[in-house]
């Protein structure tokens, strides 16, 4: 029988991607037209996920869950939501 | 060197008193019969300036122990205390202690469960929760409870699991016994501060039970199932250093009582088991070789030391003071049998049920009930 233990406590701290891969989820991607795409910054904002860069306005798949608010508040309909393969 | 004091009080100022002398941070608390006078007590003690501690009446049990939750993870040291439905109203909260490895203490003042109501002792509450993953001792005196109230501490910080720490409401939370306390500094010395090894803190952002794959959850619950077995040479060795400190022992995983020569060994917990050495004598007296076995430790069951400590051929009465739906009979004489199946085959295990909703259990009357398991 072991007399000392480890205790490990289910802690975990701020960091990228804490949640783990995210991205496995989404059934839809969304997908930006860069022709048509004003960088309002909008869809930055509503992001619930943070994955959208502010000024570039690209999605980092691995942790878009694809829930597809950025395609819903973008007020010039340049985020479509095409489905995963 | 400062003398131990000796005082006549109640089990429940006992437990509050062994809460001062812990030096407990935060005490989260809901009134419920036969624990209300630890609480009483305590927010007194908080109040008058004799414990430098905050005290948080919350609106029930279920936020009771969510606050000694949160305070436990923000790295205070944490008390509360309950009875029957309170803690069947934490049972949830219980869960996330344990998986989250706080080291809250935690009184239960055993009192049987609804319905119908009732007021008065049997072990239906602390046994049900069973399966929440905390570790638990059943005290059978004042004396006991104010030392294991420490002992639990010392533990639970040790290896970073919740303790509860059952007795009897009534028969020891109110009757006053003598209570020998030890001076502050041997206390102390026992028990230094809680120094968790993290803690919630603003300056250093983290979170704590968080969603988790299979892949990560099933790791803690290896750890949890693990390192609750591996808490057994821990309450033996705060049983000893407790001892050596204080001069004052109540057994470690168990307790005994003439059990060396025993042919017949009463099986209990808690205040029944100290009214049993009593029917002890009197079947000694009539000529049996009776003797008692108490575990102190009820989770994790002490099957290392039961095995050990039965005499060969011995016959166990077990004295359920709950019941085992769906089986005949108690749930230690279910724990008991499932430990000695294989291991002891020559011990014979018989059970009753008694003693339910605080029906008293005087001497005479258990010695006749074990005489009559002798021929059954």
């Amino acid at each position: 029988m072991k007399s000392v233990t480890k205790a490990y406590q289910p802690i975990s701290w701020p960091m990228k991607g804490a949640g783990g891969d995210t991205g496995s989820w989404r059934t839809h991607r969304p997908v930006v037209d860069t022709q048509i795409c004003t960088k309002c910054q909008l869809c930055w904002v509503y992001c619930p996920e943070a994955v959208i860069d502010r000024n570039e306005i690209t999605i980092d798949y691995r942790y878009c869950k694809g829930c597809g608010v950025c395609a819903t508040e973008c007020p010039t309909g340049a985020i479509s939501m095409e489905k995963e393969e | 060197m400062k003398a131990a004091q000796v005082i006549m009080d109640t089990g429940a100022h006992a437990a509050a008193l062994a809460v001062k002398s812990a030096r407990v941070d935060v005490v989260p608390g809901y009134p419920i019969t036969p624990q209300t006078s630890i609480m009483e007590a305590v927010a007194a003690m908080v109040e008058n300036g004799e414990l430098n501690a905050r005290f948080i009446p919350v609106e029930g049990e279920h936020s009771a122990m969510a606050a000694a939750v949160a305070a436990s993870a923000a790295g205070a040291r944490v008390f509360t205390a309950t009875s029957a439905n309170g803690l069947l109203y934490m049972h949830e909260v219980l869960h996330m202690a344990s998986g989250g490895r706080l080291p809250v203490v935690m009184c239960n003042v055993n009192r049987g469960i609804f319905a119908p109501w009732t007021l008065w002792a049997d072990h239906q509450d602390s046994f049900a929760q069973r399966d929440t993953g905390w570790i638990q001792y059943h005290c059978s005196s004042n004396q006991e409870v104010f030392n294991t109230i420490l002992q639990a501490f010392r533990v639970a910080e040790q290896i970073n699991i919740p303790i509860m720490v059952n007795f009897d409401g009534f028969a020891i939370s109110h009757c006053l016994m003598p209570l020998t306390l030890p001076p502050q500094e041997d206390i102390d010395r026992f028990l230094p501060p809680h120094e968790p090894k993290w803690r919630l803190d603003p300056a250093h952002p983290s979170s704590f039970s968080n969603v988790t794959n299979a892949a990560e959850y099933a790791p803690f619950r290896q750890m949890l199932s693990d390192d609750i077995m591996a808490s057994i040479p821990l309450v033996k060795q705060a049983a000893q250093e407790y001892k050596d400190i204080t001069g004052m022992w109540d057994g470690d995983t168990i307790d005994t009582y003439l059990l060396e020569d025993a042919e017949v060994v009463a099986f209990a917990v808690n205040s029944m088991a100290a009214e049993l050495r009593l029917s002890i004598d009197i079947l000694r007296e009539q000529g049996i070789k009776a003797g008692l076995l108490r575990p102190r430790l009820y989770l994790p069951f002490p099957a290392e030391d039961i095995i050990n400590a039965l005499p060969q051929n011995a016959q166990v009465m077990v004295l359920d003071r709950n019941y085992n739906f769906g089986h005949p009979g108690g749930i230690l004489a279910s724990e008991l049998k499932s430990v000695l199946f294989g291991r002891r085959n020559d011990i014979t295990v018989k059970n009753r049920v008694m003693g339910i909703g605080g029906i008293d259990l005087p001497r005479r009357f258990m010695a006749a009930e074990i005489r009559a398991m002798m021929d059954e």
